[in-house]
């Protein structure tokens, strides 16, 4: 066998503690190398096409490039050996950036690590085999999971473009945090009237079925073919009858219902309809405040319900979907403020989050867009905000920054003021951050043209006094003290993974971060794409965004499923276990330890032996090592293959003595 | 809680003196609630507040002393003391002194090596934890129906929260239910845990009669008739200091100042000579003598 040896300098990267040219050197003398170079930049064009130069002049048979991790270019090598007419296969690469000269200074120790790992990757390829990838064709159904801004723009954009839609939705109605908003910033206009379209459009799209009280109970498959569980939760409504006419939220007697929609400002009625333009517009009960299901008595919604849609003995339903692709647009929660005894712990009534004030600030809100405390329904005069509660706070365990609170900060004094032209707003603030188009020209309009004043310091307290709020913090600018009497204090809460973050990630396979946002695939060039094939994700589920991120990422996602779809058919990695038949002696050992589901039983002549099931295979290699036989064995990972990279690692280098 | 309420314990200077009444009450409530306290042989002053802004090695092996004496004690759960001050002393030594090489330096200016392993509580923990306010509140006799206190724990007694470990260090209970269970009215006081102005009042009584009286306007904003104090320092900055506070502030303050040890043992039952109330500098006659008329017109 003859095999050609490429080790990247990576810039200064790598050759910086790493003697790439002594590695190189080294390779030459390795078994079964018949070529090996070092080269400025492996990936780049000429390095490519040097590679190729290379395979082609001296008949090389497979090829080992030490430079970077596998993660960031083996599929690029991968196609660079098949333009030179090599199975795609017959590359092996050695991680001399990220296992060497990334964690260590010492050039000497580096240069001989990185000649091992080179050598194990030889001594393997030595041993691989071609492989062929099979196709399998794909179901070109999209499920988007969360109908915030970012779900909808995706399921739009993804239904225009003329696939079928799955749009599932956690709470009654679509719109997510945007549609709770009264305006946006920096254009203040009015949320609701940009977004409530969408959510017309949505309902109205032919492409697109909406399962809205819905979750995702369970997900099966692999990308092209997902089969998805769908819990339709019970509404004790008939959603096919009702017509959301609002007789029986009219005439319903239980009206202490926690209202969510409006952040539990004030309350609402046992059935209800989350706001008037919700999508889809449908009643339904709330179980806990519901007498007719508490009680057993009442009834009062049946009796007026011209449509006969209430049903107080409707049950959880669970719909399948067969799908080829997944959206995850599930948003954020806020963060529970109420973990902060020294701004009360949530036991001032007057001192509330910055949701809770913009629905006080929306028509459509409980108040009819006048600003009232919630304690005695007086306009406050002087309206203090308080920045990073909940980000950039370590001591809560919340050291990022959400990003979004100081605009929509400036955009709430901005509000206030217009509000109540004789009320004046203070906003103490950590640092101003305001990078978006047309950010900093806002805050600073809140600043000068508005007179909200900006304190720089953290609020340390906040305490009643008579019936105003004492709020006391550090002026880092004046250096002191500063106390102010407020009638109203807001919160400007940061973002957190939303509740149930994890199980999702868990039940779709992608990785999240510690604070619960989910991983995308690479930070800087597949920022919408996760580690599983055809999930992607798009908004706040990522890490904290305004509307105009999540637009766009909800747009992007879309397209990336555009893409994934233009196929007919895709291509499955042969990178999966298989089985020795003949071995195999049908203990089922490997069937309980797959996390996958991928290896099921079949009859062979009789007897029971294990079988995988190709596409659903994700290559791990948890039933290789389970097998008592080693009978199963991982495509490109074989024992063989391993053992023969043990073995040369192991070997005495003719160039230096081990102590 | 089947093992014995035996404690080693640590009055500090200030129980020796200016809150003698704050020692007494102290063990007159542990006699009547069953904890017994072992006074540490021979203990020294923890150096109080000065001797960490100096030495910290020093700071602790005047703390480490203190422990060394009271692990000579036979059977006792732990060491415990009334003054706030004393506490973070104690426990911020023996926290100190889990890194080897520290404890190796605090060694070295000790007789012995201490071993550093009973815990350090306060009493208000004690009470609150081992025994709780539902066994406190079934040995009330006389219960302080109608007395509106503001419970002051001041800012050291839960803070900083990784040493105290203690109740919320924001906003601490465990007064309040123990004031609760000797049938006072607990109001809502929002300044629990600030700072009095603590050893100013000589240095710079201008912060001591700011930051005291802001306390005092509170606790009287929020319906309070009296306070009630878990530390020596606070008690006496606003007690002692209450007519400079009102001179300074143009007030006319009249609350007195408890300590809660005072309460409880009133609640059950303890006598004068073991409560001290005439040392308090605000005389509080009046207020209980108002307390217990209501009391026996609700009754009768």
């Amino acid at each position: 066998m003859r095999i050609g040896v490429f080790v990247c300098h990576c810039g200064s990267n790598i050759a910086g503690t790493v003697d790439v040219e002594r590695v190189a050197l080294e390779a030459r003398a390795f078994p079964d190398v018949a070529f090996a170079s070092d080269t400025m930049y492996a990936c780049s064009e000429p390095g490519q096409a040097a590679i190729i130069e290379a395979i082609r002049e001296h008949r090389l048979d497979g090829v080992v490039v030490a430079s970077c991790t596998p993660r960031m270019h083996e599929p690029t090598f991968r196609k660079t050996v098949e333009r030179a007419g090599l199975n795609r296969y017959m590359f092996e690469m050695a991680n001399i950036r990220e296992h060497v000269s990334w964690i260590g200074k010492d050039t000497e120790a580096n240069t001989r690590k990185a000649a091992d790992l080179v050598r194990m990757a030889v001594a393997k390829l030595a041993n691989d085999r071609t492989l062929t990838p099979k196709k399998f064709s794909i179901n070109k159904r999209v499920l988007v999971i969360g109908g915030g801004v970012a779900g909808i723009q995706a399921a739009l954009d993804c239904a225009d473009g003329g696939l079928e839609v799955v749009l599932v939705e956690k709470t009654a109605t679509i719109g997510g945090k945007m549609a709770k908003l009264d305006k946006t910033f920096p254009t203040v206009d009015c949320s609701s009237c940009i977004l409530g379209p969408k959510m017309v459009d949505v309902a109205q799209h032919p492409n697109i079925t909406l399962y809205a009280s819905s979750e995702v109970a369970d997900i099966g498959g692999y990308v092209g073919n997902f089969n998805v569980s769908v819990r339709k939760k019970a509404t004790y409504v008939d959603w096919d009858a009702c017509t959301g006419c609002g007789q029986c939220t009219e005439k319903c007697p239980s009206k202490k219902a926690t209202d969510r929609f409006n952040e539990e400002i004030g309350t609402t009625t046992a059935i209800n309809i989350p706001f008037p333009q919700a999508i889809p517009k449908k009643a339904s009960i709330d179980p806990e405040f519901c007498i007719k299901l508490t009680k057993g008595k009442c009834g009062v919604c049946e009796k007026v319900c011209p449509t006969r849609a209430i049903r107080y003995d409707q049950q959880d339903e669970v719909v399948e979907e067969a799908v080829g692709a997944i959206i995850v647009a599930t948003g954020y929660d806020l963060f529970d403020w109420t973990r902060y005894g020294e701004y009360g712990g949530g036991r001032y009534p007057d001192v509330i989050t910055s949701l809770q004030y913009e629905r006080l600030l929306s028509a459509s809100g409980p108040t009819g867009g006048h600003v009232k405390r919630p304690s005695d329904g007086k306009e406050p005069e002087t309206v203090v905000f308080v920045q990073c509660v909940g980000s950039r706070d370590k001591s809560v365990g919340r050291p990022y920054c959400s990003g979004f609170c100081c605009m929509y900060t400036a955009k709430q004094a901005i509000l206030t003021k217009d509000h109540m032209p004789e009320s004046q707003s203070y906003v103490f603030y950590m640092d101003i951050r305001a990078p978006g188009k047309m950010y900093d020209e806002f805050t600073r309009r809140a600043m000068e043209e508005y007179g909200t004043r900006y304190i720089r310091g953290r609020v340390a307290m906040i305490y009643p006094k008579g019936d105003k709020y004492v709020v006391r913090g550090a002026d880092t600018l004046m250096g002191g003290q500063v106390e102010i009497e407020a009638d109203l204090v807001v919160l400007a809460v940061g973002a957190e993974a939303s509740e149930g973050a994890a199980r999702l990630a868990e039940k779709l396979r992608i990785s999240y971060d510690s604070y619960g946002f989910y991983m995308e695939s690479h930070i800087k060039l597949r920022p919408v794409e996760t580690n599983t094939a055809g999930v992607y994700l798009a908004g706040s589920c990522q890490g904290p965004k305004d509307i105009p991120a999540s637009v766009a990422q909800g747009g992007a996602a879309a397209s990336k499923v555009q893409n994934l779809f233009s196929k007919d058919q895709l291509e499955s990695d042969p990178q999966i276990s298989n089985v020795a038949i003949k071995r195999c002696i049908g203990c089922g050992k490997c069937i309980q330890t797959c996390p996958f589901g991928a290896i099921e039983t079949v009859d062979f002549r009789g007897m029971t032996k294990a079988s995988v099931i190709e596409t659903v295979c994700q290559g791990c290699g948890i039933c290789t090592s389970t097998c008592p036989q080693g009978a199963i064995q991982l495509q490109h990972f074989t024992d063989n293959q391993i053992l023969a990279e043990v073995n040369a690692l192991c070997q005495q280098s003719p160039f230096r003595n081990y102590e | 809680m089947s093992r014995s309420l035996r404690f080693a314990y640590y009055p500090g200077c200030s129980g020796q003196g200016t809150s003698i009444e704050y020692d007494r009450s102290t063990r007159g409530i542990c006699r009547a609630l069953g904890i017994e306290l072992v006074d540490i042989p021979d203990w020294s002053c923890c150096g109080s507040t000065p001797a960490h802004t100096v030495d910290h090695v020093l700071s602790a092996a005047l703390s480490a002393r203190n422990i060394l004496q009271a692990e000579s004690l036979k059977d006792v759960r732990g060491i415990i003391t009334p003054c706030p001050s004393c506490l973070t002393n104690l426990k911020t030594a023996a926290r100190r002194m889990r890194d080897a090489d520290f404890k190796a330096r605090v060694d070295s200016l000790l007789d012995a090596p201490c071993r550093n392993d009973l815990p350090v509580m306060s009493v208000l923990q004690v009470i609150y934890q081992e025994l709780g306010p539902e066994a406190v509140k079934a040995r009330v006799t006389s219960p302080l129906t109608g007395l509106k206190v503001a419970p002051y724990y001041g800012c050291i007694m839960n803070r900083p929260p990784e040493i105290m470990d203690f109740d919320d260090c924001e906003n601490p209970i465990a007064m309040d239910r123990l004031m609760l269970a000797a049938g006072a009215e607990v109001m809502p006081f929002p300044l629990k845990v600030e700072c009095c102005g603590a050893s100013f009042g000589v240095a710079r009584n201008e912060v001591v009669t700011r930051l005291s009286g802001k306390l005092l306007d509170a606790a009287a904003c929020c319906g309070a008739s009296a306070m009630v104090t878990a530390c020596p320092l606070c008690q006496m900055n606003l007690d002692l200091r209450q007519g400079q506070i009102n001179r300074a502030n143009g007030s006319r303050h009249d609350l007195p100042i408890f300590y809660y040890t005072q309460l409880i043992g009133m609640a059950l039952g303890l006598n004068g000579s073991d409560l001290m109330l005439d040392k308090l500098c605000v005389d509080p006659k009046t207020l209980l003598r108002h307390m217990r008329a209501a009391q026996s017109a609700a009754a009768s």
